[in-house]
């Protein structure tokens, strides 16, 4: 045990995600002995995160504003929305720049061991936009785990009746790689979804 | 297949160990306490990843280290490998296959096979359903692989649907947004669930004949035996627990219906037992309230049987295990390593000679035993003298 701010430092940091006790001790160290004027900009960065960052009031993204900037782009197609679980799927989307819809993001799965129903994610916030906006597919792009699967059958159950065409992402094989490499898991999953090659 | 050489540094007891082996009976002799045990422990753990007396890897290490090495060169027909396992306290494992690069642990798996006969078998037939549901289970893992994945879903599937039943019935009143959610998680545990359910009946299917074989060679053959898979759809089907009775559930025949089948089975079950799993907070149907029945004659084994009948059926489950993986894989060499921890003193002269002419068709059988008598003279190959930390060959 370190004295007074040293080991309030350690803790703090001991409690981020993926942070283990030896690591924050590492980084509270660096802290210690780094140039005053980098960690105060640091300091900065995360009161003015917390300040001024907040969710989209239409899909939940993170944003500075009341609305993101995706949903400010007019150029976005409005008839496609892509669910996603959190902000980050949203960029790993983005990155793939052939998306031109929507996102809706969820705030997580469903996850019952966590205490999280489908009350606690924002479903409902979907729901209204179906009602309002002229909303023609939803693309579910949920984890492919057994929380990510079970929201997406959720979802697909309480979407059928709406009238919108409802679609889930594919999983499979990654693109690139050698057959040989692929798990059980991922092979059994792909010879279920192998598709035809006549067309 | 066959241990050619084996290696522990800092596996239980041993600091270091190095013994030579060879295909056919090897005797490991010497007092209580010493490592005979762990010596074939580390083997069985080879082809596992768990050990047949612990059930997390802590004890495994030599007390006051961070790991310990198990190394074998197993040779299988005219191939040679070399596995490496590295067992670390609160990390993952690693394994390494012929020095190349370290894997996963899991990589592993299938390179050493061994059917392993310890005193602690006498659960299989005593205990509860639960150590019969892992006997079939491990077994299939170690079949096929890919049902490692089979097993390991269904058991999330189940914790979460679990979760969900608790919190309903913490919560006090079952809402509808309750039953959407659990309709969510009902489709899934049934595709899950039938896919356990196949698997296993299945397997059993190929070992029932395999144990019947097994205990009329290890016995006089006065009683028959068999098992039959009890399921928990057959079971519970009726909500007053009425239909709780044997008729019932043999009429109603599980073995011939695919997956599909089988998931919308659960989908019914899920639907007339759901008043009582709200009530109770958990899941009453599914592969985790299963019962593999032993039978012999007549009667179930569990609670009719004596006490020799119990180790002889108890036997003849690994008996059956070994036959299995003999059929599943008939290449010279592909035959798992038999090993025989400390059964013979717990069976009288009869058993243990049938069981020793039995196991001695083996390419390699390792025998543990306090006392070089209890082992028939069938298997008096090779000893080996296990004294504190060393051993010695005695030819």
């Amino acid at each position: 045990m370190y004295e007074g701010a040293v080991q309030e430092l350690i803790d703090e940091l001991g409690r981020l995600p993926g942070v283990g006790p030896k690591s924050a001790q590492r980084i509270a160290f660096h802290i210690l002995e780094a140039d005053p004027e980098d960690m105060k900009r640091l300091a900065t960065s995360i009161t003015t995160v917390k300040e001024r960052v907040q969710f989209c009031e239409i899909c939940g993204n993170v944003t500075e504003e009341a609305t993101c900037s995706i949903c400010r782009d007019t150029r976005r197609d409005p008839s496609v929305i892509c669910v996603v679980e959190e902000s980050k799927d949203v960029i790993a989307v983005e990155r793939t720049r052939s998306f031109k819809g929507r996102y809706h993001v969820l705030g997580g799965s469903i996850n019952p061991i966590a205490g999280i129903g489908p009350e606690q994610l924002r479903i409902r916030e979907l729901m209204t936009r179906l009602s309002d906006e002229q909303i023609q597919e939803i693309i579910i792009a949920t984890d492919p785990n057994l929380e990510g699967e079970a929201t997406a059958t959720y979802l697909g159950r309480l979407l059928q009746s709406i009238g919108v065409t409802v679609s889930r992402l594919a999983s499979g094989l990654p693109v690139g790689g050698d057959l040989e490499y692929a798990d059980e898991v991922t092979l059994g999953r792909a010879f279920e979804g192998r598709r035809s090659v006549s067309s | 297949m066959y241990a050619e050489f084996l290696s522990l540094t800092d596996f239980r007891s041993y600091s270091q160990l190095d013994i030579a082996l060879e295909p056919g009976a090897t005797v490991f002799v010497g007092p209580n306490g010493l490592g005979k045990t762990n010596i074939v422990e580390a083997l069985g753990y080879l082809a596992t990843m768990s050990s047949h007396r612990v059930s997390s890897d802590g004890p495994l290490i030599r007390f006051g280290q961070e790991r310990a090495m198990v190394r074998a060169r197993l040779r299988r027909g005219q191939q040679g490998t070399a596995v490496e396992m590295e067992i670390n306290a609160g990390k993952s494992n690693r394994a390494r296959i012929n020095r190349a690069n370290p894997v996963r642990a899991r990589d592993a798996l299938g390179i050493c096979r061994t059917v392993l006969f310890a005193p602690e078998d006498l659960a299989l037939v005593k205990g509860d359903p639960s150590s019969r549901r892992r006997f079939l289970d491990d077994l299939l893992v170690s079949l096929v692989p890919h049902h490692s994945a089979t097993r390991s879903d269904y058991e999330r599937v189940l914790k979460q649907r679990n979760a969900l039943l608790k919190s309903a019935r913490a919560s006090g009143k079952f809402t509808d947004a309750h039953r959407s959610t659990l309709d969510v998680w009902n489709q899934h545990m049934a595709v899950a669930g039938a896919r356990l359910l196949r698997a296993r009946l299945d397997l059993l299917r190929q070992l029932e004949p395999h144990i019947a074989r097994a205990y009329n060679d290890l016995t006089d053959g006065s009683k028959a035996a068999g098992a039959r898979y009890r399921s928990s759809l057959q079971t519970t089907l009726s909500d007053d627990g009425s239909a709780e009775s044997g008729v019932d559930a043999n009429a109603d025949d599980l073995s011939a219906l695919t997956v599909d089948e089988l998931t919308s089975r659960f989908m019914d079950a899920f639907q007339s037992q759901q008043a009582k799993e709200v009530e109770r907070g958990l899941s009453l149907v599914g592969p985790h309230r299963d019962e593999v029945e032993l039978m012999l004659g007549p009667a179930p084994a569990k609670g009719y049987a004596s006490h020799g009948e119990t180790w002889s059926m108890a036997l003849s489950l690994r008996l059956a295990s070994y036959y299995v993986f003999l059929a599943d894989d008939e290449t010279a060499g592909a035959a798992p390593i038999l090993i025989l921890d400390d059964v013979f003193a717990e069976l009288d002269t009869h058993r243990r000679q049938r069981l020793a002419d039995i196991v001695a068709t083996a390419e390699q059988v390792l025998v543990t035993a306090a006392v070089a008598a209890d082992v028939p003279d069938t298997l008096q190959g090779r000893q080996i003298k296990v004294a504190a930390g060393s051993v010695s060959v005695d030819e």
